[in-house]
């Protein structure tokens, strides 16, 4: 870790903590990103599609916009198929499943001090971390 | 109307607070979820930053019936463990280990990603259409 790269991290946690607010005390609503993405995929969410779909261009157009003002980003995403679609299929069940991901039971949930999202996001890290250790020690996949 | 302008504007600085942190580097998701190798203590920086504006909102939202812009505020759900709960996040903690993505910053990096990114997204959405019936499936 670069020694700046944890004040970035702090400045960026607050802009999404920020964001969060925004939904919550304009909106009504909490921000999840797998609840508004998921309540498009699976027609539950068709109540309040505008807003979902609104939400959803902001976070998919203006990443890249800002990114184009800065060098070249490289997100060191794998070319691995199989590891892709792996990873995808676990992360679009398993957070459907959870009812939320890192933002919704993450940020949104521990904020709440919601036993759920605190419980979601230790058992999240977990996996994760035993993932990492397996495919990158044990197999040498990643 | 203001409420897609809030919605688009709420998206526009989650995508934008993802990228200052440095989330949408699947490499820096990674180095913190490896404690074994040269972690990086990064997701914690953001994770932390992010909580500390949303204790507010959820102080001033709690004094208040509805939202600003009239929707009601959304009670606490029923705070039951339950299974989908646990199994849910144990799948979803595997795939974000995997490769190093979560739904917000595969979305914020749709157009960063190339076509690895593409790829993950229409697993995902796939696993997401699908999973309805898989959950019942289950129960």
């Amino acid at each position: 870790m670069l020694q700046q790269d944890w004040i970035w991290g702090l400045i960026g946690g607050l802009m999404i903590g920020g964001a969060g607010a925004l939904f919550l005390l304009l909106n009504g609503r909490i921000m999840g990103a797998s609840g508004i993405i998921g309540g498009l995929a699976d027609g539950s969410g068709r109540g309040n599609w505008a807003e979902r779909v609104a939400f959803l261009a902001g976070l998919v157009l203006v990443p890249p916009l800002l990114a184009g003002l800065v060098d070249e980003i490289d997100t060191h995403l794998t070319d691995n198929l199989w590891l892709l679609v792996a990873a995808g299929l676990l992360v679009g069940f398993g957070t459907r499943l959870a009812n939320g991901c890192t933002s919704g039971h993450g940020v949104c949930g521990i904020s709440r001090l919601s036993w759920r999202g605190i419980a979601a996001t230790l058992v999240y890290l977990l996996a994760g971390g035993l993932t990492v250790a397996a495919f990158r020690y044990l197999m040498g996949a990643i | 109307m203001a409420r897609l302008f809030a919605a688009a504007l709420s998206g526009a600085l989650f995508g934008a607070g993802l990228l200052v942190s440095g989330m949408v580097d699947t490499a820096k998701v990674q180095g913190f979820l490896d404690v074994f190798g040269r972690w990086d203590p990064t997701l914690a920086f953001v994770m932390g930053g992010a909580i500390v504006p949303m204790v507010f909102a959820w102080r001033m939202a709690e004094r208040r019936k509805t939202a600003l812009l009239g929707t009601p505020i959304p009670p606490k759900p029923a705070q039951k463990l339950d299974r989908n709960l646990i199994l849910g996040s144990l799948l979803f903690g595997a795939g974000w280990g995997l490769v190093g993505l979560c739904p917000g910053p595969a979305l914020a990096a749709a157009f960063l990603n190339g076509i690895s990114g593409v790829v993950f997204l229409v697993a995902m959405l796939a696993a997401m259409v699908a999973t309805p019936a898989l959950r019942r499936a289950l129960t």
